[in-house]
Parts: C-alpha cells; sequence; structure tokens
C-alpha cells in the first residue's frame, strides 16, 4: 500500500474507496483459509437459497392441500400430544452447540489448548446429539406415519420430498461439521497449530455457526410456515 | 482479537515439493502442472463433442444416408454435444486450465493458495468426465433430452436414456460442481489475498479480472444447477414430483403428480445464464491482453473494461428468464427480463469499442494470436447482434426454437470463446512450452476455421427465418420450407467437416511443436504483464526462484512515449526505466 500511495497519491472519496479495496497483496485482512471460508459459506448459501426457492414454489404448485405441520411434528409425551417439542428441544441443542464453539474460538486465541480441544468436543457432541434427534424424527415420521419421499397418508406428495432432501442435505452439513470439528479439536490438543496460529478454530466456528443460521432458516420454513 | 497484520510481512508459503516423477506430473499440487491436466483433459473431450456434432451434421446434410445415426442417436448427439462443450469444455477449458495457469503468474504467486484442494478439484472434474462418458456404455446409452434437460421429457419412456443415462448425467454434473467449487474457491482467494508486492486490483491484467468475476459467477450459479440436479435425481430414482406434473405416458398415466416444470427452468437458467458468462468473461479478459500486445498499445479505457466485466457479471444474475419467454411463464417476467438483458448490451458494447479502439493507430503484429483475437471481435459483433433480436419478447417469439437461435449463440457463446482459446492457446504457448508453434499451420488454422464459422452459421440465421425448428432429426417435406433449405444443409454440413478437419491442423501443431518447435524467447511477444518477466522459461516450481517480484506498474505499458523500448514490463522500477536521451524523464 505504501508504495502505491506513495506513487498516486491517495484519492479520494469513490476512488479512494476503490483504491483501499484494491491495494497490493491482500484485499481483506485475514489469514486465506478465512477468506476461503467466507466465501464457500456465500456459495453454500445460494445452495440453500435455492432448496427453500424451490421448496416454498413446490408448495404453491402442488395439487393437493400440504400437510398440518403441527400434527405430523407433535411427539407424545406423558400420555399428551404436544406439538414442535422434539424439534424445540433440536433447536435448542443446537443454538447451544453455538455458544459452546464462540467460547472454544475465544479460548483458541488465548492458546489454552486444553479448554478450546473440550469445548470443541462439547460443541462436536451437541451437534453429534442434533443428528441422533434428528434420525429418530426421520424414524418416526417413516415408521409410525408412513410418510415416505414419494408420498404421504396426510396430503401432497410433496411434503415428504421436499423435507427429507432438505433436513437431509442440512443433516449432512451437521454431520460433516461434527468430523471437522473433531479433526480440528485432535490437531488443536496436539500442538499442531502452535506455530500456525489458532484462526483455524475461528474458520471451523464460522462454518459450525453458518449450519445453525441455517437450520433457523430451515426450522422456520418446514415447522412454522 | 490477536490478529497479525498479514500486509506487512513476507509471508511465504509452504509449498509441496514432489519427490518422485509421478508426484511431479500425475498427483502434482503444481498449478501449472494441475493447469495442464485440466486444459488436456478438456481439449480432449471437446473433440469428442466435436464428433458428435459432425455426426449430426452429417444427418442434417444427408439424411437416410447414414444408417449408424437413428433419431434416438441423433439427439444423444445433441444432448452431449452441448452439455460437454458447455461446462465439461469451455468451463473446465477458460477456468480450469487458463485460470489455473495465469492466475498465479500474472498476480506474482507462488502457488494457489491451498495447493492439494487446487489438485483434488482437477481429479474431481477428470472423475465428472469419466461418469459422463460412461453413460455412452450403459443400457438406453446417454441422455437425449437436450442439453437444458428439461423435464418432464427427461423421464418418459420416448426419450433415449430416460432410465440410466440421465442419472449418469446429473451425477456427472453434482461431481463437477464439487470439483469447481473447489477450483473456485481457490482461485479468489488467490486473486484477493495473494498478490505480490505492488500488484493492487486496479493494475492487474484484464485475464485475471475476467477469470476473477467469471469464478465469482459460477459459484453462485452452479449451486442452482446442484439443486435442480439433486431434485431432478430425487424425482428419477426415488419417484418424487418435484418438477413432474401429472402426466400420461403411452396412455397410462405416470406414477407423479403436481410437480412443476417450470421450477426446473427457473433454476436451470439461473444457472445457465451466468454460465453464459462464465465462459465469455475469461474470454473478454484474454483477448483483451492479446490485443494489448500485438497491437503495442495499451488496452483502451483499462478501468471501463474492469467496471464493464464487474457489470455484466451483476447483470447476468436478473436475465436468466430470457431463454423461457415461450415457456408458459407470467408475461410480465418477460417484460422485466428484456429490459434487463437489453442492458447488457451496455456495457458488452462497451468493451467491443474498446478492443477495436485498443487496435485504432496501434503498431499491429499480425501474429496467429492476433488473428484469432481479431477474428473474435467479428463473431462476436455477429453473435451479439442477434442476441438483441432475440432479447425482445415479440421478435424472439417467432424466431424461437429455431436454427436462428442456434445460429445465435453458436456465434456468440460457441465460436467466439473458442477462437479466444485458440488466440490464448498460441500466445501462450512460447512461455507454457519453451518452444514456438509453427506460425504459417497456425494461420492456415485461422483462416479455415474463421471462414467456415461463417460459411456454417450464416446460413442458419437464415434458416432460421424460414422457420427451420431446431433439434429436429430431419425437416423432411413441409409446406413451408422450401427444397432449397436442404441444399443449405448440405453446404453447412460440408463447411462443418473441413473445419472439424482443420482442428486437427491445430493438434498437430502443438504436439508436434512441443518436441520440434524453435527454442522460445522468455518474452517473444515483448509483453508488460508478469507472467512472461519469469526468471525461467517454461517457469519452475515456485514460479519466482528467491524472491517474489515487486510490481511499480500496470500490465499495459506499452509504447510508452520517451521509452527506449516500445514495452515496460511490470516490475521494473520507475528508475530503471531507459528512455530516450532527448526525451525528459517522466515525459
Amino acid at each position: 500500500m505504501s508504495e502505491t500511495a506513495a506513487i498516486q497519491g491517495t484519492p479520494e472519496g469513490v476512488e479512494g474507496l476503490v483504491e483501499d479495496w484494491a491495494s497490493d497483496k491482500q484485499t481483506y485482512n485475514v489469514p486465506w483459509g478465512k477468506a476461503m471460508m467466507w466465501i464457500f459459506l456465500v456459495s453454500d448459501t445460494f445452495i440453500f437459497t435455492c432448496f427453500l426457492t424451490g421448496y416454498l414454489n413446490v408448495r404453491l404448485t402442488t395439487t393437493e392441500p400440504w400437510p398440518l405441520q403441527t400434527e405430523i411434528f407433535a411427539l407424545t409425551l406423558f400420555g399428551q400430544s404436544i406439538p414442535l417439542v422434539l424439534i424445540a428441544i433440536m433447536t435448542f441443542i443446537l443454538i447451544t452447540s453455538s455458544g459452546s464453539m464462540a467460547l472454544a474460538v475465544n479460548f483458541g486465541y488465548r492458546r489454552d489448548k486444553q479448554k478450546t480441544f473440550w469445548l470443541m468436543v462439547v460443541t462436536a457432541i451437541l451437534g453429534a446429539s442434533f443428528v441422533g434427534m434428528q434420525a429418530f424424527e426421520w424414524t418416526k415420521l417413516i415408521v409410525d406415519e408412513g410418510i415416505r419421499p414419494w408420498g404421504n397418508p396426510y396430503g401432497a406428495a410433496q411434503f415428504g420430498s421436499v423435507f427429507f432432501m432438505v433436513t437431509g442435505f442440512h443433516g449432512l452439513h451437521v454431520t460433516g461439521g461434527v468430523i471437522y470439528l473433531l479433526i480440528v479439536a485432535t490437531k488443536v490438543r496436539k500442538g499442531h497449530y502452535d506455530k500456525k496460529g489458532y484462526e483455524i478454530v475461528e474458520i471451523a466456528g464460522l462454518y459450525w455457526h453458518f449450519v445453525d443460521l441455517v437450520w433457523v432458516f430451515i426450522f422456520a420454513f418446514f415447522y412454522l410456515l | 482479537m490477536a490478529y497479525v497484520p498479514l500486509a506487512d510481512q513476507d509471508h511465504e508459503q509452504e509449498l509441496h515439493h514432489p519427490h518422485s516423477w509421478v508426484e511431479k506430473y500425475v498427483w502434482s499440487q503444481d498449478h501449472k502442472v494441475i493447469a495442464i491436466q485440466y486444459g488436456g483433459t478438456a481439449v480432449l473431450v471437446g473433440f469428442v463433442a466435436l464428433v458428435l456434432s459432425l455426426l449430426m451434421r452429417m444427418q442434417l446434410g444427408f439424411p437416410e444416408t447414414f444408417d449408424l445415426i437413428d433419431p434416438n442417436a441423433y439427439y444423444q448427439s445433441v444432448t452431449m454435444h452441448g452439455m460437454i462443450m458447455v461446462v465439461y469444455m469451455l468451463t473446465a477449458l477458460l477456468l480450469g486450465g487458463f485460470g489455473n495457469y495465469m492466475i498465479p503468474l500474472m498476480v506474482g504467486a507462488r502457488d494457489m493458495v491451498f495447493p492439494f484442494l487446487n489438485m483434488l478439484s482437477f481429479w474431481f472434474y477428470l472423475l465428472s468426465v469419466l461418469i459422463l462418458l460412461a453413460s455412452f456404455f450403459v443400457g438406453g446409452g446417454p441422455t437425449g433430452a437436450g442439453w437444458t434437460l428439461y423435464p418432464p421429457q427427461t423421464s418418459m419412456a420416448g426419450t433415449p436414456g430416460h432410465d440410466m443415462g440421465i442419472v449418469l448425467m446429473l451425477v456427472s454434473l453434482a461431481v463437477f460442481v464439487v470439483a469447481f467449487t473447489m477450483g473456485g474457491l481457490n482461485y479468489v482467494t488467490t486473486i484477493l489475498q495473494y498478490r505480490t508486492r505492488g500488484m493492487t486490483l486496479m493494475r492487474l491484467p484484464l485475464t485475471v479480472w475476467g477469470i476473477f468475476v467469471a469464478t465469482v459467477l459460477g459459484l453462485f450459479a452452479f449451486p442452482a444447477l446442484l439443486v435442480s440436479c439433486i431434485m431432478m435425481m430425487f424425482d428419477t430414482l426415488l419417484g418424487t414430483s418435484f418438477f413432474m406434473p401429472a402426466i400420461i405416458e403411452s396412455g397410462t398415466p405416470m406414477d407423479y403428480e403436481g410437480g412443476s416444470p417450470i421450477l426446473f427452468q427457473h433454476l436451470f437458467w439461473f444457472f445457465g445464464h451466468p454460465e453464459v458468462y462464465i465462459v465469455a468473461l475469461p474470454a473478454f479478459g484474454l483477448v483483451s491482453d492479446v490485443l494489448s500486445t500485438h497491437a503495442r498499445k495499451n488496452i483502451f479505457g483499462y478501468r471501463m473494461m474492469v467496471w464493464a466485466i464487474i457489470a455484466i457479471g451483476g447483470l447476468s444474475f436478473i436475465v436468466w428468464a430470457h431463454h423461457m419467454y415461450v415457456s408458459g411463464m407470467n408475461p410480465y417476467f418477460g417484460f422485466f427480463f428484456a429490459t434487463t438483458t437489453l442492458i447488457i448490451a451496455v456495457p458488452t458494447a462497451l468493451k467491443v469499442y474498446n478492443w477495436v479502439l485498443t487496435l485504432w493507430e496501434g503498431d499491429i503484429r499480425l501474429n496467429a494470436p492476433m488473428y484469432f483475437a481479431i477474428g473474435f471481435i467479428f463473431t462476436f459483433i455477429h453473435g451479439g447482434l442477434t442476441g438483441l433480436f432475440l432479447g425482445n419478447v415479440v421478435i424472439d417469439l417467432p424466431l424461437s426454437d429455431t436454427y436462428f437461435v442456434v445460429a445465435h449463440f453458436h456465434m456468440v457463446m460457441g465460436v467466439s470463446p473458442v477462437l479466444v482459446i485458440f488466440a490464448a492457446i498460441y500466445h501462450w504457448f512460447p512461455k507454457v512450452s519453451g518452444r514456438m508453434y509453427h506460425e504459417g499451420l497456425a494461420k492456415a488454422h485461422f483462416w479455415i476455421t474463421f471462414l467456415g464459422t461463417y460459411a456454417i452459421y450464416l446460413p442458419m440465421h437464415y434458416l432460421g427465418f424460414l422457420g427451420v425448428p431446431r433439434r429436429y432429426y430431419a425437416i423432411g417435406e413441409t409446406d413451408f420450407i422450401p427444397a432449397s433449405a436442404q441444399t443449405l444443409n448440405e453446404s453447412i454440413t460440408i463447411a462443418a467437416l473441413i473445419v472439424g478437419a482443420a482442428q486437427l491442423i491445430f493438434l498437430f501443431n502443438i504436439l508436434w511443436s512441443l518436441r520440434n518447435g524453435a527454442k522460445a524467447d522468455p518474452n517473444p511477444w515483448g509483453s508488460a504483464s508478469l507472467e512472461w518477466q519469469t526468471p525461467d522459461t517454461p517457469p519452475v516450481h515456485g514460479n519466482w526462484g528467491d524472491k517474489l517480484p515487486t510490481v511499480y506498474r500496470w500490465a499495459y505499458d506499452y509504447s510508452v512515449p520517451g521509452a527506449k523500448s516500445d514495452f515496460i514490463p511490470q516490475n521494473m522500477a520507475e528508475e530503471d526505466v531507459e528512455m530516450e536521451d532527448s526525451a525528459a524523464k517522466g515525459a
């Protein structure tokens, strides 16, 4: 930057803004991995946006009525049918895991390897339990209620198709995230990042928060709408 | 938080140093080797698509002559030709090939930021190609649904390859998207974060700008393709009805209900239109650099060119439904999309003017790359002008699904990028291989290809006006198409066969020159941009020897008044520039 400024002077206004962004070596003052993760997440956002747009479109075009979510997603606890209780717990767990991830990032930058490691493991366990509960939910829907991707007894067949496709795709993201977190956590404990720095924890955290954020949308679109 | 301000340190990348031949040339993490692997695969698969197009032309020119080509084989050829050319050849060659080779050299980096991921990108690409080619060998053959894969016809029994062929196509595309994402993340991050000292964004050669914006488009557009592939795979394999309405096939209702075929078209073209610019923008960039170098003049209006690339990239996301005027969507949509489509003509025309003005009063060296670059300006203008017709709803309606459309998109996104690719291959061949190509053969290749292009596509516009529909196996006899249309078809086919054969000249020239070409000068064209200033030719692993270069100027300092040499390399400091004795320094 210094050389550029010395030769060209420092322009003002929009041109100055362009110059700032265009400065030599790097546009953002972040490590390569972090920049790359951000770009990947924007790309991934487009994937989920396409899925959700497709879902809304199909819901409009389908010829049969959409099934009532409150009945399908209800769970019988203590003899009472409570709507959306399982999904409330799942959402709570996933949001909590974002909290433990944020703490892990903090301790990572403080170079507290033990705490970082354990907080990442806790995050991974919470994520894994989310996937487990999703498996339970799928089993209940498939076995008890007879909902299949190609049809169900409650109404439009597309309900099952789009539900399994999108929650499944998100579940794969969570599963991948759990594996990713465990790999990074193991390397943190072994001191693999002492020289390189602990940005990698934050990068993993970015991915994890993204997966949580996507879940909030899926939750709203599939269970509440 | 504890960030180290990275801009203040010369952080050097840890490169993977190969220890064996296999690590160096097969499982290579060097961007240059990966580029050649990408490019070579793309050219090979491009030749497969070329042969398929010749099969189609033989059938159209001389119907009922070749038993080999039945209607099914014809539709399969149409489909595979289109898909291979657009995705597996052009996208892979321009971004995987030229992107990989040029980006690190042009921005002054040692390699991509994540070489291992870059290597994976190629192997996933190769896998996707193999899956695609495998569909030729399964029962039923490859899908014959047209390259747009529109449902419901993809899944109907009348379409060849409606069982295995389409599944392999969808899987292959999904793998390709994964490969592209791994490569694309690397390109974007390298350009943003790994430029050498002094290399500001506004000093990048336009090649890098074109590839950069095209890659960003790809990262945002390929998700739509991935999603539509997954949804269609569900429809095909699981029997869901995302895209399939209730439909009757040979008298029996199919097991589908309530899906929306239009949804697929929206998703597909949300990918498909940016895809046009994913192919076009790198070509714009490459051709700008070739024109400027061989005209010994700076590119006219550099900043304008950059903004035009960005504007075209942005606009390309809001024009997709101009492919769907006849799909039955809401006519108000057509109005909106016609407007945005015509707006794109503004930055595009601006680029064309700037290319022509770059040539204006230049000291033009008519080398083979320059032939192809100037040829590109011709074909691109012609293809672009017909785009204005098709962009208007009222004119598109009668022309839609005729040969006019075929002629338009082949001129603008088939021939034009291919001419640029040839220009770029000849232009950078001395740097990549260290040897010169054969100039005479290259020029013969140009004239046959360029004139042949017009012999093929100009008559097609006329066929379109006559109302000859595209994707028909044979015209047959109708009341409205005169018999002379068949004569035109014959001449088109003969021209196509000649042009197809002429590509063997290119192949021979490249392969022969690799061994027998004259030893090339490190900078035979006197080019100012950074990739020609490497210490070794061809550049070795790590590109820059001990020290990364420092950049002092933009990439277009040609014929600078007062300077002794007619070009000043990007890495030459102001005080090192030799001036004419009479001229004052800094004139």
